[in-house]
């Protein structure tokens, strides 16, 4: 898959779990700060990223994860995604 | 596959947990009865079951271990659906004085009762939080709120439930997920086979009901908290003891 595709997916999928609008979430946005997301959010928009597209985001993996532009990053590292 | 929730009992082949698994079915839940060391006890409980009009399976697991608690959920997930309503039931109990007692023991002890609640209670968490619904359900004793001499592995095992159940309930509860946890007395069980006649006559003597416990008596609390109506429970503590703890 290309990178802008799994970003735009990525987005679609977070937008979802998050019930925010998709044009909040933005590479930049902070889950926390700007997207209203608490622990048990971002647990559910995990388990729905890894099922979507089948890989396996380790916890301590996603500690790091602030900003969704980090996230699609991440997703990207396993999937294994050409820029 | 029918809109009835699929409940995973552990520890199922006898006693309570199959007085739970026949409750269950009762109330129209398909139930998977897990067993470890009683593969014969636990096809009788399904067998009842499926005698009875309902639908149940015979399902091998060792709640201590990871893999195993993954390969028993695929198996029933396959099998019958997603589980939304857990009773972890399976337990294992040695008496001795803390002084003595063996190291191996005390991890089997804890890694059984405590532990397994874990392990199949995070194994079954995704599938309930992305349905908004489920219903866990940890089988204490009243030994988790008063001590027994002898019992030390046994009630900090059973007491470690009590915590794990307010917290995971904290965690969960906004998702249509009730986590509560019960405590059964003195019942005549697999479990309490050994116990010295002695023993269980000052249990007797010491609860107001003056008499041990049924199975069917804890599981009747057990199918409640699994139910619909019981969605206002949650992170609850509740002893079913004849008013052994009062």
């Amino acid at each position: 898959m290309e990178k802008p595709e799994l970003q735009d997916k990525v987005c679609s999928i977070l937008a979802e779990q998050l019930a925010v609008d998709r044009d909040k979430v933005t590479p930049e946005a902070r889950f926390s700060e700007d997207l209203d997301a608490d622990s048990l959010d971002l647990v559910e928009a995990v388990l729905a990223l890894e099922e979507e597209f089948s890989v396996s985001i380790p916890e301590d993996e996603m500690e790091s994860v602030k900003t969704v532009g980090q996230a699609v990053d991440l997703v990207a590292s396993k999937v294994g995604a050409s820029a | 596959m029918s809109d009835a929730p699929v409940a995973f009992v552990t520890g199922a082949s006898r006693g309570i947990g199959r007085a739970v698994s026949e409750g269950l079915a009762r109330a129209g839940l398909a139930v998977a009865v897990g067993f470890r060391s009683d593969p014969e006890g636990a096809e009788e409980t399904a067998q009842k079951i499926v005698s009875g009009d309902g639908r149940a399976f015979a399902q091998s697991v060792d709640v201590a271990d990871e893999a195993s608690v993954a390969e028993a959920f695929g198996a029933i997930e396959r099998e019958l659906g997603p589980v939304g309503v857990l009773v972890n039931n399976a337990g294992y109990t040695k008496d001795g004085l803390a002084v003595r007692y063996q190291v191996e023991t005390w991890d089997t002890t804890i890694d059984t009762n405590l532990k397994g609640a874990f392990l199949c209670s995070r194994r079954a968490l995704p599938s309930m939080l992305k349905s908004r619904w489920g219903r866990v359900v940890n089988v204490a004793s009243a030994a988790a709120l008063r001590g027994n001499a002898g019992q030390t592995a046994y009630s900090a095992s059973k007491a470690g439930l009590v915590g794990f159940t307010k917290s995971l309930a904290r965690e969960v509860g906004s998702r249509g997920i009730t986590v509560n946890v019960v405590c059964p007395g003195f019942v005549e069980t697999r479990l309490t086979e050994t116990t010295p006649e002695e023993i269980k006559e000052r249990y007797v003597e010491m609860t107001p009901a003056g008499r041990v416990g049924s199975p069917e008596e804890i599981a009747a609390v057990i199918v409640f908290l699994a139910g619909a109506s019981a969605s206002y429970v949650n992170g609850a503590v509740i002893p079913i003891d004849g008013g052994l703890t009062a």
